[in-house]
């Protein structure tokens, strides 16, 4: 019924507006002007509006700016979340003036200079000073910019400490894996020739640095206070491994091995306390489009003390003990693995489903 | 070409010169195929102003798909789950019950950014205002090509329907975003749309660039070859001068999006792995490897950021035109306003890498391309100011093609200088691919393209149809449309740095993410009446085409020569001789001259200066 209803109601929508065109169309003329010409009110009842709709939209910046503060990443949870906050606050007090100062610049001139018979514009075609200013102003501006920023940002890609945890994050539809490095601290050699049954990321046992390496799953811990290597692969499309809270991302790209490295500053416990929100959580979620539940491809992380996250970490059998042959039930170990992802996944219907 | 050119050269001073070439003929000339039926007139058309008006409303009927499917997943955001039978009603087996199917959200997605990037704001942009005005304004009878031109529009026309009639295949249309990366556009197990629907997008986006190229090559040629007599570069006007850079940068970077497409069609397609390597999915680790899936994204961008210009400097040359008829002013600082768009389109081919800072790039490379990105904006400072001092001591007349060229203002400043955050690397690694990116190159890009885009309608209009479109329409289409954009796209700042990823299907599945329910409801809302107000636009444009008023020559006082030709189209524009440019296009408000505007075909008074 509705269906019938809508192109109707359109129909009728149209018609009315034409007769109201008509009408004042015909008033337009009775009053002895061209209905489409610019009329004197025209430009008056614009110009003003042109300063009210300025003013309204810096109104509404700023009450939206302050309104929304409380939806934005609370404080970063990162060494070097920090100083990125604090470069986007510089560039914030850079470009909000800017935003303002030409708004205002618009709309004051929309509003002062609307046609009238009486006066005419000024002829002012050129002038080398103002442009100058105008461009020397911004270079110099944003070339400190880039200093901060290009240093900022080396700073952050610079090679990670020798003593840095390396742990891989492993990535497929719809799911992340995490692979610790074990007693040895190095990664064992792994190839997407290798995925067969509960090996799912194609570890290299051969390998001997692969006989300590722990697979975990669902949610995965980091120490607080040390820096983590995270080294990501991803064995179908591209996935991006983000870190919202520790201002950390970085794509997982098949084919080639990608690498992040951070310091954590705040457990789990304490973010818990500083937001406010007990049921607080680090995440890690996907942000490269991977598919049909791209949506939903999140693993918690959880940073604790290193007391505690070595404690959880010895709890976490090898991946030796993992794929150790089990006479009894040797397809049981790969279907409880799979059951270990995020169970919601599972539910959206897509054509590569790579739970088999 | 020769004969014309040298024609040129003796050609009478003060007076227009002749063009023989097609005054032989009479003034009216098609083409050799005798007089016009409705074949050759309104299908096949060799006629610049009738292939612009086709590129138009073929723009502005993908241009309204397009809309119709943000709406739709714009239900789906702001009421995550909720049923709505009109939905099913649409889409069938893609919202069974009433609730988009989450591949088909992100199909909707992919349709509406290739759709609005490349076939509303290229082809649709560029093809309607070059065509137009290339030959109007620089006193040409047509384009160099009237042929290659008609097969530009062809070609675009069917990559169009290609593209909108992938939506209705059984495997539905692609999916992976409009940037296409492989290997999830290369791979049909990766997702449904990655099947034939990927294919037809691909077919698609191939007659589009050979539309690009043949159009490009036709403007560039056009403004080189065909000015009239005075129409010295430095006179052109600024819209002339935007089209021809923008024709450039499209000439330049196109065939390098053709070669990625290429080469994703062999992998597709011939077992080829260019952009594969390394892959287990479907439960089987795939046989051919040892390509780079980052090579695409080097090839994609090194077109996707000019392409970004190519949408971006029409829809600004535009505004130049406007701003300054309409304050009565003469564009403030031509030579800086030309310097900048060079300025912008050399930067636009050096700054791809900052689309890709978080794919494992060397991170010298992403220093190189913050530093270069940071550079564009000073060009954009530049033009900022250069408007806001035309509009400083103006006349202005607020017509509604002037009120969206300062709404361009407007959105150009907004969403370029969220662009100084976004070119950072450092700051780029948290907020790239979220809802950041979505506000800032929708604000700056699609917003500002297509206020200009709507700014050149409301101008042209009158010279594209005879008729004058209704003013209070216009007002009433352009307060909603501001209210509508703003509205949608500047709260979705804040939901990127909450942290939101784009392409979400819903945000319902992350606790972090509960609080911005009731945004999204809002921005939902904010997209229906941006999207009534385009209704009010529709219609005033179909309408007015039958039933506006008759328009005079020159309705807005304007000194560009498109002005000075019949209201009545006639093939080769001037019935009589070309006319001859005497000065540059911002005579407006000239002290001592008795109007407030002297069109550029009107000789220097005795002690006039030139200036420009």
């Amino acid at each position: 019924m509705i269906n019938f209803l809508i192109p109707l109601v359109v129909i009728l929508a149209v018609a009315v507006v034409a007769r109201l065109i008509k009408v004042f169309e015909l008033s337009a003329e009775l009053k002895g002007e061209e209905p489409w010409r610019i009329s004197a009110d025209d430009n008056r009842i614009q110009s003003l509006l042109m300063f009210v709709g300025v003013v309204g939209f810096l109104a509404y910046v700023v009450y939206t700016t302050v309104q929304l503060d409380s939806i934005v990443l609370p404080v970063s949870a990162s060494e070097h979340g920090v100083k990125t906050d604090g470069l986007l606050t510089v560039t914030w007090w850079i470009i909000g003036p800017m935003f303002f100062l030409t708004h205002i610049l618009l709309g004051y001139f929309a509003y002062k200079y609307y046609f009238r018979k009486d006066r005419a514009a000024t002829f002012f075609a050129h002038s080398t000073k103002l442009e100058m200013i105008w461009t020397v102003i911004p270079t110099v501006t944003l070339t400190s910019l880039i200093i901060y920023g290009i240093s900022t940002w080396q700073e952050i890609t610079g090679p990670a400490p020798e003593d840095a945890i390396e742990i891989e994050l492993y990535a497929k539809q719809f799911d992340w894996t995490a692979r610790y490095a074990g007693a040895d601290n190095t990664l064992g050699r792994s190839g997407f020739r290798l995925i067969e049954g509960a090996n799912t990321l194609g570890v290299d046992m051969q390998d001997s640095a692969a006989a300590d390496d722990k697979v975990v799953r669902g949610e995965f811990h980091i120490p607080v206070g040390r820096s983590v290597l995270f080294k990501f692969h991803s064995r179908d499309v591209i996935h991006s491994a983000y870190m919202p809270h520790f201002r950390a991302q970085m794509n997982c790209v098949p084919g080639m091995t990608t690498q992040f490295h951070f310091v954590p500053t705040k457990t789990t416990e304490e973010m818990r306390a500083e937001t406010g929100n007990s049921k607080f959580d680090y995440i890690l979620l996907c942000n490269k489009i991977c598919g049909g539940a791209h949506y939903n491809m999140q693993m918690t992380i959880v940073v604790e003390t290193e007391e505690a996250y070595n404690k959880w970490l010895n709890e976490k059998k090898t991946l030796t003990e993992d794929l150790a042959p089990k006479p009894e039930e040797p397809a049981m170990q790969a279907t409880s693995d799979t059951l270990a992802a995020p169970v919601d996944t599972l539910a959206v219907p897509t054509a590569g489903a790579a739970h088999s | 070409m020769s004969a014309h050119e040298e024609h040129h050269a003796h050609a009478d001073h003060g007076h227009g010169h002749d063009d023989h070439g097609h005054d032989d003929h009479g003034h009216v000339d098609y083409g050799h195929h005798g007089r016009p039926d409705f074949w050759t007139h309104y299908v096949f058309s060799q006629d610049h102003k009738m292939i612009s008006k086709q590129f138009l409303v073929t723009a502005i009927i993908m241009g309204f798909a397009a809309m119709i499917m943000s709406l739709i997943f714009r239900m789906q955001l702001g009421w995550p789950g909720e049923k709505f039978p009109i939905l099913e009603t649409i889409l069938g087996k893609w919202a069974p019950g009433g609730v988009l199917n989450p591949n088909m959200y992100l199909a909707l997605v992919t349709i509406h950014g290739t759709i609005i990037v490349f076939m509303v704001l290229t082809g649709g942009l560029s093809g309607t205002f070059a065509n137009l005005l290339i030959p109007l304004q620089v006193g040409a009878r047509d384009m160099a090509s009237g042929f290659l031109n008609m097969l530009s529009y062809w070609f675009f026309f069917a990559s169009s329907a290609i593209m909108l009639g992938s939506v209705f295949i059984e495997t539905g249309p692609a999916a992976p975003g409009w940037t296409v990366y492989p290997p999830l556009s290369a791979l049909p197990q990766a997702m449904p749309g990655s099947g034939l629907g990927m294919t037809l997008w691909l077919v698609s986006m191939s007659l589009f660039i050979i539309s690009s190229l043949l159009g490009g090559l036709n403007y560039i040629v056009t403004i080189l070859n065909l000015r009239t007599q005075g129409m010295s570069m430095t006179r052109l006007p600024l819209t002339v001068w935007a089209l021809f850079i923008t024709a450039v940068l499209g000439v330049l970077s196109f065939p390098v999006l053709f070669s990625a497409a290429l080469l994703l069609i062999f992998d597709r397609s011939f077992g080829t792995s260019f952009y594969l390597s390394d892959i287990f999915i479907s439960g089987q680790a795939l046989e051919h490897s040892g390509g780079s899936p980052i090579l695409f994204q080097h090839l994609f961008w090194f077109l996707g950021h000019p392409e970004v210009y190519i949408i971006l400097l029409p829809a600004l040359g535009i505004t130049s035109e406007i701003v300054s008829t309409n304050s009565r002013k003469p564009i403030f600082g031509y030579k800086a306003m030309v310097g900048s768009i060079l300025a912008i389109a050399f930067l636009s081919f050096i700054v791809w890498g900052h689309h890709m800072f978080i794919t494992g790039m060397n991170p010298f490379l992403g220093s190189v391309f913050t530093f270069t990105t940071l550079l564009v904006a000073i060009p954009s400072a530049v033009k900022v100011f250069n408007y806001l001092t035309t509009l400083w001591k103006g006349n202005i007349v607020f017509t509604p093609a002037m009120m969206f060229a300062i709404g361009l203002v407007s959105t150009f400043i907004t969403g370029g200088l969220t662009g100084i955050i976004l070119g950072d690397s450092a700051l780029d690694i948290n907020i790239h691919d979220t809802y950041f990116v979505v506000a800032h190159f929708h604000i700056v890009m699609g917003a500002s393209a297509i206020f200009g885009m709507f700014a050149g309608v409301y101008h042209w209009f009158p010279k594209m149809y005879g008729k004058m479109m209704n003013k209070h329409l216009g007002y009433a289409h352009f307060w909603l449309t501001v209210i509508g954009v703003y509205g949608v796209f500047f709260p979705m700042h804040f939901l990127g740095l909450a942290g939101v990823p784009r392409r979400y299907y819903t945000n319902t599945e992350f606790p972090m993410f509960d609080g911005l329910a009731d945004i999204n409801v809002m921005i939902s809302i904010f997209a229906f009446l941006g999207a009534f107000a385009q209704c009010i636009f529709i219609f005033n444009f179909f309408y007015s085409i039958y039933r506006g008023n008759r328009s005079p020559q020159n309705p807005w006082n304007s000194n560009t020569l498109e002005w000075t030709t019949p209201v009545e189209h006639i093939h080769g524009n001037w019935p009589g001789a070309i006319p001859t440019v005497h000065r540059w296009a911002y005579d407006y408000s000239k002290p001592g001259a008795s109007a407030d505007f002297i069109p550029q075909n009107v000789p220097l008074a005795p002690g006039e200066e030139e200036i420009h």
